[in-house]
């Protein structure tokens, strides 16, 4: 049935990926999807009874439940799913429920992700205005938990959360903690020294096909979870159309495939730390 | 076959595809193009994606000058398809290197043409008069182009003029792989059609029919419905025979790596002071009193993209090099207009350029440089022009009034006679503010009203005579703006320079160290030992010689760096400039 290329990435292959929103998933009601180009079906017997099936040979995936998700591994795990410690604070809503399918390679999802520059073309009145453009610069580092984090990013926002008044200039914190997972950290409009949380795992369907599920730790003040919801919602189906459109679908790694700016310094970085791992999977390997 | 393919004019639109202000997706044997038509009439044919992250630009917004990717707003000029603007980095000037991949065009009988590796001429079919054509809706098939047109070869229709008989015989005059010349007749009538196959990819095609002589109003509707009804039926047929064999593979376009300098994101290119570009003086005119108006033709080719703000050196008959701004507005890519001011009492440059230079002319030019960048995220800028100084404030204020910006211009001249450029100024409606023969004091005046009210991002822009552009810069100052909010540019340095000193310069990059001589410059120095910099002016005003200080104390002699930049040590125009330190240390 697939004809998806599969994937030969270890690092990939041996590690946890969300494959579905446990509130998308009924008792009796297989769920048909894909992870890294192999079709799989998810089962549910019971409330507690999940089972992940390889639809080529039948074979049971092994998979487990976090942070209201499905999650799966089609190898042998190496590591634990990703340690989200504000999902333990109290004072948060924890939201997930969106799971957008893109047609896009979910690393170029990612990126998009990592890009301040297309808040005022993209978000238009929300998480940015023209002509307030300018991608001031910030700092990036690869810390030695191989993670990249970009810090000092500031962008002004007219509308940068569900329960933003009026336009401020918002802090940002980025971290890329897995090829195909990253967090944002953005200032609380209430509580203006904590931060809200998004982490976005990307669910690679195949090279070319992603899921996005954001996975939202908000603080509770003057806000609900439909608030939450409907306006991550609409940021990604804004993002959507964009994606959809980037040609072509896999990320590129050569350095002279596109024409990056110094906004693009997480980019470039990420790109580089991909191609070292090496990630091919959702890539163009860069020409030598 | 590919290579035959690539090497001929295929149509890949009609001319009807490209109504005012709209981006067409084409494609041919299988690479994508964005097809746009500015509202100067140019039909530009792109790679139909974004330098900067790939995303399909027939997606982007035509404003008629210029096509703006929707990702993240970079501008990409009509004609060059040169990137103009990078919203991200507003201060800066884009790499001229930034420029799009581009497709020859020509529109023949009602179609667009195009060819990735052109060779020859778009084909000539006899008996077809241009003009009077009617062109036929685009019919995609999914089949081989040559398929398609094997099989166009038995297609029956009637002529216009009987088109409810049913008994017209229908004559091939002409057959290739791409085309088929059918002619079709009954009785008294005669049409001529010609099919052209569009190979969109190995397995799609486009059927591009055109009919000789025009036909009007519920005729043309019949003919119309008629070709659309034989042509859907001659669809349905080629696919099922197309059906029968193997779909070959779909083309994979190579699509072009862009260059080694932009995937670092490079300083600007080093060049001397070349004139690379011929171009001939189109028109020359009085653009007011005391101004001549030249509009700069290329002898052949386009010439390069130019942002707001920018200057070309023009070199003079009389062997002088002169630098004068270009007032284009957005996306106006076929010549470079400037407006010289005829300086009797100066060397003689304007003097030729009034005199000596005629219409026909050919003369050298660089290619344009920008070291006067228009920011475009600005809540309101305020543009301050004294004289010939509107040149380059009139291409920046074209620019903001194309992008729907905010943002004033004040025109200061002795009276109406001496505002230049009428017809580009009239474009720009109520922002245009003229203030016409103020003394000084009463300027003096007029500027503080301007410049009260400084806000957050604001900004301003100043170009004028020097003692003019001194008061504004003092006034701004005093109305608390921000030297980073204050943007200027002088027609020349007036500062008399002081060439006594001799020093050492380090050049930190270039392992090399020199000495610099009383009567010599930095640039002067440099360039005799094989260092190749770019520069312009050589007088301290223009900013192109602009080097990094790594070590050591400059002694600013220019007029191009703001009082921060002068204090912060870090910069140095090097064709003036000096050291004040025994030792310099630059990065080059």
């Amino acid at each position: 049935m697939s004809t998806a290329a599969l994937c030969s990435d270890r690092v990939l292959l041996n590690d946890w990926h969300v494959v579905a929103d446990l509130a998308n998933l009924s008792v009796g009601a297989p769920f048909h999807t894909r992870l890294l180009g192999v079709d799989i079906t998810i089962h549910c017997r019971g409330r507690y009874n999940k089972e992940v099936v390889r639809d080529d040979t039948g074979a049971l995936v092994t998979s487990t439940k976090r942070y209201g998700f499905l999650w799966a591994c089609l190898g042998k795990p190496e590591r634990d799913i990703v340690f989200v410690p504000e999902a333990e604070e109290g004072d948060r809503y924890l939201v997930t429920g969106g799971s957008i399918a893109v047609k896009v390679s979910g690393l170029r999802m990612v990126e998009n992700f990592l890009d301040m520059g297309h808040f005022p073309f993209v978000h238009t009145g929300w998480l940015g205005d023209e002509p307030h453009t300018e991608v001031a610069p910030y700092k990036v580092e690869l810390t030695a938990a191989d993670e990249l984090v970009a810090t000092e990013c500031k962008f002004y926002q007219p509308v940068a959360s569900p329960t933003a008044k009026g336009g401020f200039v918002v802090d940002y914190i980025y971290k890329v903690t897995r090829p195909y997972t990253v967090a944002l950290y953005k200032s609380n409009p209430v509580q203006k020294d904590r931060l809200d949380v998004i982490t976005l795992f990307v669910q690679p369907v195949d090279e070319d096909n992603c899921v996005a599920h954001p996975f939202l730790a908000y603080l509770k003040d003057g806000i609900d979870e439909a608030g939450i919801r409907s306006f991550m919602q609409l940021i990604f189906a804004q993002d959507k159309p964009i994606l959809e459109n980037q040609v072509p679908r896999r990320l590129p790694l050569d350095p002279r495939a596109e024409t990056p700016i110094r906004a693009d310094a997480v980019a470039v970085l990420y790109r580089r730390w991909l191609r070292d791992k090496p990630v091919t999977y959702g890539a163009i390997p860069a020409r030598m | 076959m590919l290579d035959l393919a690539k090497s001929r004019w295929h149509p890949i639109a009609a001319a009807h595809d490209l109504p005012l202000r709209h981006v067409f997706h084409g494609q041919l044997l299988g690479r994508e193009f964005a097809v746009w038509r500015a509202d100067d009439g140019y039909v530009n044919i792109w790679e139909n994606r974004c330098l900067h992250r790939g995303v399909r630009l027939s997606i982007g917004i035509n404003d008629g000058r210029e096509l703006k990717c929707q990702y993240h707003g970079w501008r990409y000029s009509n004609r060059t398809a040169g990137c103009t603007y990078i919203p991200a980095h507003p201060a800066d000037a884009p790499a001229r290197t930034i420029t799009n991949r581009t497709f020859a065009a020509i529109e023949r009988y009602g179609l667009v043409w195009s060819a990735e590796e052109p060779q020859g001429e778009v084909p000539e079919v006899a008996g077809l008069a241009e003009g009077r054509l009617l062109a036929l809706r685009g019919i995609p098939v999914n089949a081989p182009a040559d398929v398609v047109a094997a099989r166009l070869k038995g297609y029956r229709f009637q002529p216009s003029g009987r088109i409810d008989g049913s008994a017209a015989k229908v004559a091939v005059e002409a057959a290739s792989t791409f085309s088929v010349v059918l002619r079709s007749s009954e009785a008294d009538a005669t049409t001529l059609a010609v099919f052209f196959v569009q190979p969109v990819d190995s397995n799609r095609s486009v059927i591009r029919g055109v009919l000789d002589g025009q036909v009007e109003g519920a005729a043309r509707l019949a003919v119309l419905r008629h070709h659309n009804e034989l042509l859907s039926r001659l669809r349905l047929a080629v696919e099922a025979e197309a059906a029968r064999e193997p779909a070959p593979a779909p083309l994979e376009p190579v699509i072009e790596r862009v260059s080694p300098e932009l995937a670092e994101m490079p300083e600007e290119s080093k060049h001397g002071r070349k004139a690379t570009i011929r171009v001939e003086v189109a028109r020359k005119w009085l653009a007011a009193d005391g101004i001549a108006g030249f509009e700069l033709r290329p002898i052949k080719g386009l010439l390069p993209t130019f942002q707001p703000g920018a200057h070309i050196d023009v070199h003079l008959p009389n062997g002088l090099i002169r630098q004068y701004s270009i007032t284009n507005g957005p996306g106006e890519s076929d010549s470079y207009v400037i407006g010289v001011k005829l300086e009797r009492d100066s060397k003689g440059g304007s003097t030729c350029l009034h005199e000596t230079v005629r219409e026909g002319d050919v003369l050298a030019i660089s290619e344009p440089r920008n070291n006067f960048p228009l920011r475009r995220d600005s809540v309101k800028t305020i543009f301050i022009a004294g004289g010939i100084g509107i040149t380059p404030l009139l291409a920046m204020a074209q620019a903001l009034n194309n992008q729907n910006l905010v943002h004033e211009l004040h025109y200061f001249a002795q009276n109406e006679a001496q505002l230049a450029f009428p017809e580009k100024t009239s474009t720009l409606g109520a922002s245009l503010k003229p203030h016409l023969g103020l003394s000084p004091d009463q300027t003096g005046a007029k500027l503080r009203e301007i410049l009260s009210g400084y806000g957050p991002d604001k900004h301003v822009y100043l170009c004028g005579p020097g003692p003019m552009l001194e008061a504004a810069r003092h006034i701004a100052a005093e109305m608390g703006w921000p030297e980073t909010a204050v943007h200027f540019e002088y027609f020349k340095n007036t500062n008399v320079i002081d060439d006594s000193t001799s020093f050492e310069v380090a050049l930190a990059r270039s392992c090399m160290t020199l000495t610099v001589p009383a009567g010599k410059t930095i640039l002067e120095v440099m360039r005799d030992a094989g260092i190749d910099m770019p520069s312009s002016c050589e007088q301290g005003a223009c900013g192109t010689c602009l080097a990094t200080v790594i070590e050591g104390e400059p002694d600013h002699q220019d007029v191009y760096l703001n009082d921060a930049e002068r204090k912060s040590g870090t910069k140095i125009m090097t064709c003036v400039s000096r050291a004040k330190s025994a030792r310099l240390v630059l990065d080059l």
